[in-house]
């Protein structure tokens, strides 16, 4: 490795271009953006078409709506079966991937059940939540919960399993009894690929928030922009839209924010494993 | 087997334990991996002792079952048949008063703990009291020469300090005895003769037997008091031989020594299998 690559790595040098650069790479992330609106913004402006209605209606629609109108109910209802049913799926998905890594003969059994209900595709199992649950918050929860913890139950359950044998053997060595390993060396030595199941799980349960609210509901997101559009409520509809966007911007934005920081050890140690001969 | 919940005070040569009581034995210990089909003798029949206060080095060529005698000293793998005893009971589980120095510390230091968390953890385990823990771990950092790293995390540091830290660790708890694994196997030389000593002083310092398992022979005959050879399938002791050179050992006198030479040529004539 040349003495190049390493003064890149390390250093003083690396802090101050990351100050001159940040300004330019802030640009390189926006600069699309500003150019899709401007774009919008005035290919939409004279518009009269009940389909493609102006931005800026929509934009005013936005603010009267979700942030000063009725629609808060329904963004307030969504957030509410979103954060139920992914703390559930998250728990559960952690726990029952824990318990399946720790015995051996219930994974063996249950392990081609649970991959057939995994590329089960969710969504078609609304009308089932339907019959059992009715309409209300619980099947909104119970099946954002269910679609949900797959992709945290499988990451757990292989992340575990991937614990390299060393750890293991020294978390004896240093006195730990079996469930005190779990704790203090299996569940953090796994958390990289039980953080990348969260992620996966969050999509999905954005996804199945607005499957399971349009269907059959009276209430969310999704609800609102069915309803929008069987009115002919277009600029509404658009609005919702973009909330939808909103909401899985700022969902996906808090994740990375706690990720980095629950796994800095994780990316300090990949970065320092990258720069080494 | 001494209390779990409780660190021992430092123990010198003279007074822990019966007197003449080895702190390890193995007797006539077999180790087979694998089912009836393909199965493979590791440890054919392995019989040493080593006496409290000792430093033992153990050799022979990879694959003569090394590691899995350190395994089986540890109490993390059982033997198939023979016997292996920990200050006079049987090894079935990793007892509180063994510490281990695996080879691979990028593999046995936990990363997401910081140097000092890692050397407090097995104290942490054991219960032992907020105020001693820190303190206990700031002298055995300082033991070790990394007084300033406790704040670090593992990664952060060089190979060789990697390894003082996962020393430190395994010394925290003042184990009656101290396993090492091929420990220098993955530092250069220049790093492996400080290590060597740094050895040598902490033993000192701890009163902690040692086993040191190696494929070096020049290391072996320069920590050791014996070395014990064993050869290549099947696993067995070969000869065990006594090393009677003067302490305090030193990298450039003691290698220069005629009788080192000695050592050094009879034991490579051994593990050479001539």
């Amino acid at each position: 490795m040349s003495s190049h690559d390493l003064s890149n790595a390390a250093g003083p040098g690396l802090a101050a271009r990351a100050a001159n650069s940040a300004p330019a790479r802030a640009l390189t992330r926006v600069w699309l953006f500003v150019v899709l609106f401007v774009v919008w913004w005035f290919w939409s402006a004279g518009s009269k078409s009940l389909y493609f209605p102006p931005l800026s209606s929509i934009l005013k629609a936005l603010w009267s709506q979700w942030v000063t109108g009725p629609a808060r109910a329904e963004l307030s209802s969504s957030l509410e079966h979103l954060l139920v049913g992914y703390v559930i799926a998250g728990l559960v998905g952690i726990g029952i991937g824990a318990l399946l890594w720790s015995l051996r003969y219930l994974r063996d059994a249950t392990s081609p059940y649970l991959y057939f209900l995994y590329v089960l595709p969710a969504p078609v199992l609304v009308p089932a939540a339907m019959t059992l649950f009715g309409i209300g918050f619980t099947m909104k929860v119970v099946l954002i919960a269910f679609a949900a913890v797959w992709p945290t139950l499988l990451n757990t359950l292989d992340g575990m399993r991937g614990v390299d044998q060393v750890k293991l053997d020294t978390s004896q060595v240093l006195g730990m009894s079996p469930l005190g390993s779990v704790f203090r060396v299996v569940l953090p030595a796994a958390a990289p690929q039980i953080v990348a199941g969260l992620r996966n799980s969050l999509q999905v349960a954005i996804i199945l928030m607005v499957v399971s609210e349009w269907v059959a509901s009276t209430d969310g997101i999704g609800y609102y922009i069915v309803t929008a559009q069987q009115g002919f409520d277009y600029v509404g509809m658009w609005s919702g839209i973009i909330v939808l966007a909103i909401i899985g911007t700022v969902a996906n934005l808090l994740f990375v924010l706690a990720e980095n920081r629950a796994l800095h050890w994780h990316y300090g140690a990949r970065a320092v494993e990258g720069t080494r001969p | 087997m001494k209390g779990n919940n409780e660190v021992r005070p430092e123990v010198t040569a003279t007074d822990a334990g019966p007197a003449g009581m080895p702190v390890v034995s193995l007797r006539n210990v077999r180790k087979v991996y694998g089912g009836a089909a393909g199965s493979k003798v590791a440890l054919q029949d392995i019989t040493f002792e080593v006496a409290r206060g000792e430093f033992a080095c153990v050799v022979g060529p990879s694959g003569a079952g090394k590691t899995t005698l350190l395994r089986t000293l540890a109490g993390l793998a059982q033997p198939t048949s023979g016997e292996a005893l920990f200050e006079g009971t049987p090894l079935r589980s990793v007892p509180p008063g063994i510490g281990v120095v695996f080879q691979d510390y990028g593999r046995s230091l936990y990363p997401w703990l910081t140097v000092a968390r890692n050397v407090d953890l097995p104290l942490r385990v054991r219960g032992v009291p907020r105020a001693e823990r820190a303190q206990r771990v700031a002298e055995v950092l300082a033991s070790v020469g990394l007084a300033d790293a406790g704040r670090s995390y593992p990664w952060q540091l060089s190979g060789g300090m990697q390894q003082r830290v996962a020393i430190a660790r395994s010394l925290a708890y003042r184990p009656d005895l101290l396993l090492m694994d091929e420990p220098f196997a993955s530092v250069d030389a220049q790093t492996r003769f400080e290590l060597e000593d740094l050895i040598l002083r902490v033993r000192q310092e701890f009163g902690v037997t040692v086993v040191f398992v190696t494929h070096d022979i020049d290391e072996a005959v320069y920590l050791a008091d014996r070395v014990v050879a064993i050869s290549k399938s099947p696993g067995v002791v070969t000869e065990i031989v006594d090393i009677t050179l003067a302490r305090p050992r030193d990298q450039i006198t003691t290698k220069a020594d005629p009788a080192f030479a000695h050592y050094r040529e009879h034991l490579l004539g051994l593990v050479m299998n001539r």
